[in-house]
């Protein structure tokens, strides 16, 4: 069965506008460490997984990988 | 879009635009129109609500404010006062529950804080659907995440509340959150703007598009088209807001700050414009200097965003530099956004030009609208019971088990371990008794704080209810031996445009009221939310009393665990009044909601609690626990339960058992006495109703021939993981 399983990467960060306290965080910090010229940061997570229906990870970002209400995401089927 | 579908698509009526014009005398711009349109929601403005609310009784001996600010303040002793408010945070828990709660939480912390006060104690009044739905194990597993998410970082600690579950709530959650907080006296803030030429100053995080038209998005029923609007969500940053608790107390105490007040909904808007109209002044605001989070931002999103953990200061010239030096040291974000003026107005600047102005007072200054109250046809046929119908169980061991187990009475545990209860080290009763009891450290002094609500039977009677809700959450007070002050209160309702709703609304009103009346505590801060709804179903009728009280030594107090064998248990309080009218063993069990539920007999009620808080105060009581939801049988098994020591008792007034067992009324406390206190106890009880049922002792409980189960077999019930369901 393994042979069937296709590798997905889904990178999911918030959406444009929410507020991202991660993000802000890092921003904040790293001119604390002497880097200068640091416009917005905003930090997302990426999950790669193994599928045997690719078909099925849509639903998988929306139920469940990312929170649609603040989150955008995006997938790929990389092997 | 023309303009009359632009100030519809912002939320005013026809007739609240024709009364902008009016007073304006001309034809308002769209950023102001944004502002009337936030501040005139019922969310802001307290619309329908307003004329209702003058009839709470809000003048005591130890209130210090009363409602009108971001708090209300109680005087303590020894120059030691709290500051406490609830607030709702229902519609944005409902579209998004962990940011809902965790804003909420947020928000409310901020109230108290811009009163000066330090936050020192969070309690969360919580209700949902039936947690068979999907849907709704979702909303409450997130909402209790949100919670401890924001509460648990930012340091103050959830020390109790309630959570209940009935359908009547499903698609539009409550979710209340009551901050309380401690101050030295002299250290109370206002929010009132004084001094023209004073500089205003934001201060926490930068400005974003959060919550745009949040405001009238809480005063808008639910639908799907909410899904669409998501947004709007804001999201909470808990370490920012620690960040400003401990800014905003160092200004204070260094005496830096004119006026403070909270960002909340309406933002920079609601906060200016309030704090402006009850100065008697202006304030100009200039929207390019307010600090942004993205870029493009219109200066009517500017002063309408909700971003979260921001204040508002006033500020003398002279002291703004030290300010911007205190939050700098502390990483907070602070700047000069606009000053306060003579011109009566909220006048908004950008780019040195005027984008609009308003007079504050006409913002300040909602509309107030004033219904009928009539009364529904649902009342009625819903009080009717006929308790004959209601067939007598056979098997007493099984009907309690299945009882305890119920979402609605069991352990709370599951939810309360999530939260950090102890931060702070002031808790000394955490959540799971009657009340939370917390130390002032350097004092003998003490508090307590609980919320509580009666949705079911403010639906069945809203008179009746209001007033007994008000009574429960002194008797819970009471029960751990603290002496009721003052109340904070969140109304939970459904669309005031509905005449069933109204009535509920303008009834429970007068019941908390003549309750506060009869008991001596004012209400003193409160908030509204209406319009929960959701395809077209209200709500049940939900005011959520948020009560405080005091306890001169704060080792003296009481729980509700039997801590000892062979004390002796009594009932105190009228004997005889419980009936199955909207309890929870007639909805659980014979799957009822009817009957109209015993008034309070609130003189009686008073003097009952009074003796009991003043037993346990004098040391002779130390457990205490009020008959409440399920009865005496679920009392006697959460006492048992608690302390690990059995009971038994006989009932026999020769009732219905399951009415002996099961039946509600408030008004009633039990107590267990070791026996060689009785005497005294007894004595001390001399002229209200009493009445020993038993003793505690053995491993289990037993009530009469009626009752006969282990300890392990009622936890076993009783201690059931609301979140069990997730998997299994």
């Amino acid at each position: 069965m393994s042979e069937t399983l296709r590798r997905v990467r889904v990178l999911v960060r918030p959406k444009e506008g929410i507020l991202d306290p991660q993000g802000e965080a890092v921003r904040r910090a790293l001119p604390a460490l002497g880097f200068g010229g640091v416009g917005s940061v905003h930090v997302g997570r990426l999950i790669e997984l193994e599928v045997e229906d690719e078909s099925q990870v849509e639903d998988m970002c929306r139920r469940l990988l990312a929170n649609p209400t603040i989150e955008e995401y995006e997938w790929e089927v990389i092997g | 879009m023309n303009l009359e579908e632009t100030y519809r698509s912002l939320g005013l009526s026809d007739a609240e635009y024709a009364r902008v014009r009016e007073l304006l005398g001309r034809t308002p711009n769209f950023l102001e129109l944004s502002l009337f349109s936030v501040m005139w929601s019922e969310h802001c403005g307290y619309k329908n609500s307003r004329p209702l609310l003058g009839r709470f009784p809000s003048e005591g001996g130890r209130v210090l404010q009363g409602p009108g600010e971001n708090a209300g303040v109680v005087e303590v002793g020894e120059g030691w006062a709290l500051a406490f408010k609830v607030e709702s945070h229902n519609h944005p828990s409902a579209v998004e529950p962990y940011q809902g709660a965790a804003t909420g939480v947020g928000g409310i912390i901020r109230d108290i804080l811009a009163m000066g006060a330090r936050p020192v104690a969070v309690l969360d009044s919580l209700r949902f659907g039936d947690p068979a739905d999907g849907r709704v194990r979702y909303l409450f597993r997130e909402v209790v995440r949100g919670i401890g998410g924001y509460g648990n970082p930012v340091g103050v600690p959830t020390v109790g509340g309630e959570v209940e579950f009935a359908p009547a709530y499903t698609g539009n959650p409550l979710v209340n959150a009551m901050c309380v907080g401690l101050l030295r006296v002299e250290d109370l803030m206002r929010s009132r703007a004084v001094g023209v030429g004073n500089r205003v100053i934001l201060l926490g995080a930068r400005t974003g598009r959060d919550g745009i038209h949040g405001a009238t998005f809480a005063s808008d029923e639910l639908s799907g088209e909410s899904e669409a609007r998501r947004p709007n969500v804001q999201v909470g940053d808990p370490f920012a807001g620690k960040v400003l608790i401990e800014a905003c107390l160092e200004l204070r105490r260094r005496d830096l700050l004119v006026a403070l007040q909270d960002l909340g909904a309406a933002g920079i808007t609601s906060s200016a414009s309030e704090m402006a109209a009850k100065g008697g002044v202006g304030i100009e605001i200039e929207t390019d200097r307010v600090p942004l989070r993205e870029g493009g931002m219109e200066p009517w999103e500017v002063m309408i965003s909700e971003s979260q953990e921001r204040m508002l200061a006033v500020v003398e010239p002279e002291r703004v530099e030290e300010v911007l030096k205190v939050a700098a040291r502390y990483g907070l974000g602070a700047a000069v956004v606009g000053r306060v003026a003579d011109h009566g107005e909220l006048r908004v600047l950008c780019g040195g030009e005027v984008a609009g102005s308003v007079p504050a007072e006409y913002l300040a200054d909602a509309p107030a609208y004033e219904r009928e109250v009539v009364e529904p046809e649902y009342l009625k046929e819903a009080q009717r019971l006929d308790v004959e119908e209601i067939p007598v169980p056979g098997d007493f061991n099984a009907v309690l088990l299945r009882m305890l187990s119920h979402p609605n009475l069991c352990s709370r545990r599951s939810v309360w371990e999530q939260y950090d209860y102890q931060v702070r080290t002031n808790t000394v009763v955490g959540p799971g008794a009657d009340a939370a009891v917390m130390r002032i450290k350097g004092t003998k002094l003490g508090y307590a704080v609980v919320t509580d609500g009666r949705g079911k039977w403010c639906y069945l009677d809203p008179e009746g209810g209001g007033a007994a809700t008000v009574a429960e959450a002194y008797r819970n007070l009471s029960c751990v031996g603290a002496e009721p002050v003052a109340l904070t209160n969140c109304l939970n309702f459904g669309s005031p445009e509905k005449p069933a709703v109204y009535y509920q609304l303008a009834r429970s009103i007068e019941g908390m009221s003549r309750a506060c009346e009869a008991l001596g505590t004012p209400v003193v801060s409160g908030n509204v939310s209406l319009y929960n709804e959701t395809s077209g179903g209200a709500v049940y009728p939900t005011p959520v009393v948020g009560m405080v009280g005091v306890l001169e030594d704060v080792s003296c107090h009481a729980t509700p665990g039997f801590g000892r064998e062979g004390d002796v248990v009594a009932v105190v309080g009228a004997s005889g009044r419980a009936s199955l009218a909207g309890s929870e063993y007639l909805e659980i069990v014979h799957g009822r909601v009817a009957g109209r539920p015993p008034e309070p007999d609130l003189a009686l009620e008073k003097e009952c609690a009074d003796r009991v808080r003043r037993l346990i105060a004098e040391g002779l009581v130390d457990t205490a626990h009020d008959i409440s939801s399920g009865g005496l049988a679920v009392a006697l098994a959460e006492m048992a339960i608690a302390g690990g020591v059995g009971v038994e008792v006989e009932v026999g007034s020769g009732r219905r058992p399951d009415v002996e067992l099961f039946g509600e009324a408030g008004g009633q406390i039990l107590i267990a006495v070791p026996g060689e206190r009785w005497d005294e106890v007894r004595e001390a009880l001399a002229g209200v109703p009493w009445q020993i049922i038993g003793r505690t002792g053995g491993g289990g409980l037993k009530i009469g021939g009626f009752v006969d189960l282990k300890l392990e077999e009622l936890r076993g019930a009783y201690g059931r993981d609301l979140f069990a369901e997730e998997t299994g």
